[in-house]
């Protein structure tokens, strides 16, 4: 049984399509990375799975239990069991790092203090920043707000996680850093959602590849396939372009 | 007929305290009282489920309404209707309603402001993870709206403090009454009206430096 399976959904803003006929599905530990042109509907995708943008038609299940978008319960247990860290961090700005990552889990989860605490700590010191813990977002460059987000996400122990851009504000030091956490969560049973223009990273890390255009998934496959041998024009036309720059 | 005197009495001294102390409270108790009741309106109309949508709806066109009716006519419409309803509200009560009306509509539109000027990411990440609305507000929402909250609040409150003067136009015996009465008595207007003005300076200065002191502190700690 899949750990996240989607079939055929649809979302608009207005009267705009933004997501057509999208289906696909993610396995315990696997890593499927999205990429596409800008506006091609990969962030979308994410924000749209986890109830931030309406899903018109279709079915999402998560652990074979089917979602009711429209049921608060169903989007709360969603929510618990997939953590996203967003493109822009998102990071809470009136906290520091460490009662952002602390927050969820004390206030909403209502998890015991010390235990959080422990976990955030190691999560933290894990991302390497366990010397900032009292600074707050503004006072951080773009690749310590990642990874503080990171460690957000994975403080809530979460079944899955989606990552939006991650890679974008880091250096390629921390992209081999943030490559090698992807790797060992994975290997801990986690599933990933990722988005990404970094063709290098996407094809270091996915277990599967799925490129998409105008809202629609053209292809999946293999990282070796999608990048080497495509089946569609559209994704040789992007994975050329994107692979000479 | 008496000679005009030149300097206060202590009976007159009680009179001008008396009024500023009335003052002081339709300015403390009304502010105070409309930024709770304004903050309250700003966080209900913050919500977003259908059925709070008649209420959202019933508090914005109050706040449109009583921010384009003059105060005056606030205090006479609040007196009047007091009346007609047998309340037989002191005028004290009466001037208190009304700029407690007027200030809740002010200071709601204030707070609605400041918590729409928190980004959207902010909402959004407390979505993903699981924050109801109200948790939202209070962990995430508030603490960054005050930056833009509390200059126009302090602003506001300053600028009531003159406005509660209208008072004296239901007889509420508040500073400017005050003032009228020991002018209407022979006091020399310079000295009655020199007190008045230190007395309200005094009233809205320690106000204005508080306010100052709070957009400065807010402002160095960023959105914290």
């Amino acid at each position: 049984m899949p750990l996240l399976e989607i079939v055929d959904v649809r979302a608009s803003y207005g009267s705009r399509a933004v997501l057509e006929g999208i289906t696909l599905s993610v396995e315990t530990g696997e890593i499927v990375s999205l990429i596409g042109p800008s506006g091609s509907g990969k962030s979308t995708l994410l924000r749209a799975l986890l109830g931030l943008v309406p899903i018109e038609r279709g079915s999402v299940r998560l652990n074979g239990h089917a979602i009711d978008y429209t049921s608060k319960a169903d989007v709360g247990s969603l929510r618990a069991g997939i953590a996203i860290v967003f493109q822009q961090y998102n990071l809470f700005q009136n906290m520091n790092v460490f009662d952002n990552v602390t927050i969820t889990p004390t206030k909403i989860k209502r998890w015991p203090r010390d235990e959080v605490e422990r976990h955030a700590i190691e999560l933290l010191g894990r991302v390497g920043l366990s010397h900032r813990l009292n600074a707050y977002p503004d006072q951080l460059s773009g690749g310590e707000q990642q990874r503080v987000a990171i460690a957000r996400a994975l403080a809530l122990k979460p079944k899955m996680l989606f990552l939006d851009e991650i890679t974008a504000a880091l250096d390629p030091e921390l992209v081999n850093e943030v490559l090698k956490t992807i790797k060992e969560l994975s290997q801990g049973g986690l599933g990933m959602l990722i988005v990404s223009h970094e063709m290098s990273f996407v094809r270091e890390v996915s277990s599967r590849v799925v490129f998409m255009a105008d809202g629609c998934i053209v292809e999946s496959g293999t990282p070796q396939r999608i990048f080497d041998a495509p089946l569609h024009a559209r994704t040789r036309d992007f994975v050329g372009k994107i692979l000479r720059h | 007929m008496s000679p005009a005197a030149h300097a206060f009495s202590s009976y007159d001294v009680l009179l001008l305290l008396k009024g500023f102390l009335t003052t002081f409270a339709l300015a403390l108790i009304g502010c105070l009282t409309g930024f709770a009741l304004g903050f309250v309106a700003a966080l209900l109309r913050s919500t977003r489920s259908p059925e709070m949508a008649p209420l959202r709806a019933a508090l914005a066109a109050y706040a449109l309404a009583f921010r384009r009716i003059p105060f005056l006519v606030t205090l006479m419409l609040v007196f009047f209707a007091s009346q007609a309803m047998n309340a037989n509200l002191s005028t004290f009560t009466v001037a208190l309603v009304s700029i407690c009306l007027i200030a809740a509509a002010y200071l709601s539109e204030i707070a609605r402001g400041g918590l729409e000027s928190v980004h959207r990411n902010q909402w959004q990440a407390a979505r993903a993870l699981n924050f109801s609305h109200w948790q939202t507000l209070r962990y995430v929402v508030v603490p960054q709206a005050w930056r833009v909250i509390v200059p126009p609040t302090f602003g506001f409150f300053v600028m009531f403090i003159k406005d509660t003067a209208l008072a004296s136009q239901i007889g509420v015996m508040e500073l400017t009454s005050a003032g009228k009465v020991l002018g209407n008595k022979g006091l020399p207007e310079a000295l009655v009206y020199g007190t008045i003005l230190m007395l309200y300076f005094l009233l809205s200065y320690p106000l204005s430096r508080l306010g100052k002191h709070l957009e400065h502190r807010l402002a160095a700690a960023g959105n914290r």
